[in-house]
């Protein structure tokens, strides 16, 4: 059986490896650094704790094109109490700026759910910013890989 | 060759074993008696529930031979912690004698000698006289359960889309089930069946892809001796993963930890006395989950085909391993009180196929159901002089066999054949026949394509197999082993991260080492991308055994295992 390069491309159990970690020269990943700067805009310089907020990611991507995530923060949601923003970074994206959630007391709670592209394994990081200024952080390795292996 | 009166005498017997306190020893309690259906069964009148668990059966009716690993490595925490203990370090945790019945039937010392003398194991009707005892010795006692991988894995299963395997367990009365292989039949062959099941097939970790929303039942709760028994089901974590997703697009799936406890909650809130967690997530991964959700007070775990004489705990969960392909089926007798247990005794029965009666009933089905296929089931391919046999860590001689046949019926330099853990063994001297070799490759995608690969991209499948594998956390393994090569050998080394654990790729037939920027062409089977092209695997085989009846192959050493 004779292929053609796109047959084998789609064919073989490595298809989702070409497309995860093949990219080519040409495709500049973020690294931690630019990851760092953005949280750093975000959070004014502070270093953000852990707790009160959680994200929710799979341990092994089914498919790295549409990666369902959740985050939710734990807070009371009253004028006095609340969460302003969530970010969501992918750091081993070309970008990897996210998403941004903004919220208001109004809001009731400060829970979202989005779909994101993740171009390789790598962290995922959900950054909250409280009314009051202070900042948390979760993260979660989600992995990207070949698959076709297991049983 | 043992008769079967020496058979009966020769060993030691399979006794009361565990309970609380007793876990450290499985068969001090039995040491010269003859080996009958009776000590195999007979068990004291203990609680009031009764658990009853089978496991990744994969659609064996009949009696076989299952080699269990030599290799089975732990990484991290759970290095040398069972099931990551074989061979001679098995029979010494489990104090079992070897040469013993239970030591052929849990490792694979002395394997083909102690086959010869002991027989084969499993066959449903096996399991049916067991179930059928239990049920009258406990009556409405017992809940009888089925971890899932039971609808695939053999020629009639394959040519029924499952069926012959749901009308089985069907008349075997089961309770509830789980799955993983199932879904390889498709989201309109499952949907199909499970509407027809006479049994709830429970998930509560599969969502609709779309919406996020349950696809299955989380938990059924059952009323057994008084006790509300809460079953929640916990279907295979990575399926569209590590089988195709195109066969079921409309289905997420991943461990989802946070719906566990969720839905152990709400049993709770239902009133279940005692919460049993019917799970295929395979044991290190179960093991991680019980230290981290509360409230299972048993975990019956599935996948990773692990036969554990006792049973694991993890704070206050039991975790209860019941081997594969009906080589075993568990009993758990509990004693549940105020919602919580008060007392256990566990036994994992060894079905000794030569030992224990076949139900007449669930024999003629069995027949029935193989009846219009005998002849081709039948039809020998060839013969093998050596062992043939494919779960542990790396190649297995099976796999070679299916290694070889692609190399020379594709006209491949390298091949690579997926790490699966079922697959039945052979000993030497037996003929090979379309059951046997069905019972190593039946399945729903079985292509066998052929293709080129740069030397970079067959190294970087290794790497990411391997870390499926050997990830640390569990939480990143998918419960396969390694994928097999054939025309090619490495080095692994498990402990050291993704990327660096694979080395000295060489090619076998030049021994010159695999360059990252070359072309080889590559034959595999089992792809999970769609559109696969290339004879079922089945028929390269078939061909290969043709112009190559006999068989001779010792064990693979080109897969070199350093730590």
């Amino acid at each position: 059986m004779n292929l053609s390069r796109r047959q084998v491309l789609t064919l073989s159990a490595s298809a989702v490896a070409v497309a995860a970690t093949g990219l080519g020269p040409s495709v500049v990943f973020a690294d931690a650094a630019a990851t760092e700067k953005s949280i750093a805009a975000f959070t004014g310089g502070k270093s953000p704790a852990t707790g009160k907020i959680t994200l929710n990611a799979p341990e092994i991507a089914e498919n790295g094109n549409t990666v369902p995530i959740s985050v939710s923060v734990d807070s009371e949601m009253t004028k006095d109490s609340y969460v302003q923003s969530v970010m969501v970074l992918a750091e081993g994206n070309p970008n990897p700026g996210v998403i941004t959630f903004n919220f208001s007391p109004m809001s009731g709670e400060a829970t979202a759910t989005t779909r994101m592209r993740l171009a390789k394994t790598q962290n995922v990081v959900a950054i909250a910013k409280m009314n009051d200024g202070s900042v948390f952080m979760d993260k979660k390795l989600v992995k990207v890989t070949i698959g076709g292996c297991g049983g | 060759m043992f008769s079967r009166r020496e058979f009966l005498t020769a060993s030691v017997a399979l006794g009361a074993i565990a309970g609380v306190g007793m876990e450290g020893l499985w068969s001090r309690a039995a040491a010269q008696q003859a080996l009958s259906e009776n000590d195999l069964l007979d068990a004291p009148d203990f609680g009031n529930v009764t658990l009853l668990h089978l496991t990744d059966i994969h659609a064996q009716l009949k009696p076989l031979y299952f080699r269990e690993p030599s290799i089975n490595i732990g990484v991290g925490e759970v290095e040398g912690l069972p099931p990551h203990v074989t061979g001679a370090d098995f029979l010494k945790m489990f104090n079992l004698k070897p040469g013993s019945p239970e030591a052929y039937a849990l490792t694979s010392v002395d394997f083909t000698a102690l086959a010869k003398a002991y027989g084969k194991m499993g066959g449903l009707d096996r399991i049916a006289t067991i179930a059928k005892r239990v049920r009258a010795e406990r009556g409405d006692k017992v809940l009888f359960l089925d971890g899932g991988d039971t609808w695939q894995g053999s020629y009639t299963a394959n040519a029924s889309k499952g069926a012959d395997m749901v009308e089985a367990m069907n008349a075997l009365g089961l309770d509830a089930m789980t799955g993983h292989w199932e879904f390889t039949y498709g989201t309109d062959r499952v949907e199909e069946i499970v509407d027809t099941l006479d049994f709830p097939l429970l998930a509560g970790n599969i969502f609709d892809a779309e919406w996020n929303e349950p696809a299955f039942e989380a938990y059924q709760i059952f009323e057994r001796g008084g006790v509300k028994v809460a079953v929640i089901g916990q279907a295979f974590p990575y399926t569209p993963i590590a089988n195709p997703r195109w066969m079921i697009p409309n289905w997420s799936f991943g461990i989802r930890e946070d719906e566990v406890r969720k839905n152990v909650a709400a049993a709770r809130d239902d009133g279940a006395e005692l919460v049993v967690l019917l799970s295929h997530n395979g044991f290190d991964v179960d093991r991680k989950l019980a230290s981290r959700v509360d409230g299972i007070d048993v975990l019956l775990s599935g996948h990773t085909h692990d036969a554990l004489p006792e049973p694991i705990r993890v704070g206050n969960t039991m975790i209860i391993a019941s081997g594969s392909n009906g080589k075993f089926i568990s009993r758990l007798d509990l004693d549940v009180a105020d919602g919580s247990v008060k007392g256990f005794r566990y036994r994992l029965i060894p079905v000794f196929s030569d030992v224990i009666t076949p139900d007449p009933e669930i024999s003629a089905l069995i027949d029935r159901l193989r009846g219009p296929h005998e002849a081709e089931l039948q039809r020998e391919l060839g013969r093998t002089e050596t062992l043939l046999y494919r779960r542990g860590n790396f190649n297995g001689t099976f796999d070679d066999l299916i290694c070889q046949a692609l190399i020379a019926e594709r006209d491949a330099e390298i091949s690579l054949s997926p790490g699966f853990r079922w697959g039945t063994s052979l000993i030497s001297g037996q003929s090979i026949t379309v059951d046997d070799l069905h019972n190593a490759c039946a399945m729903t995608y079985p292509e066998a394509y052929r293709s080129t690969m740069s030397g970079q991209l067959i190294k970087d499948i290794l790497e990411d197999v391997a870390d499926n594998l050997f990830n640390p956390d569990p939480y990143y393994q998918q419960g396969g082993d390694m994928v097999r090569v054939g025309g090619m050998g490495y080095t692994i080394n498990p402990k050291k991260p993704i990327g660096s654990r694979i080395s000295d790729m060489t090619v076998l037939r030049t021994g010159e080492s695999i360059d990252p920027k070359r072309n080889y062409v590559v034959a595999g089977w089992a792809s999970v991308n769609e559109g696969t092209e290339g004879p079922p695997i089945w028929d390269v085989v078939e061909a290969h055994l043709k112009n190559n009846p006999t068989v001779n192959i010792e064990e693979n050493r080109s897969v070199k295992l350093v730590m």
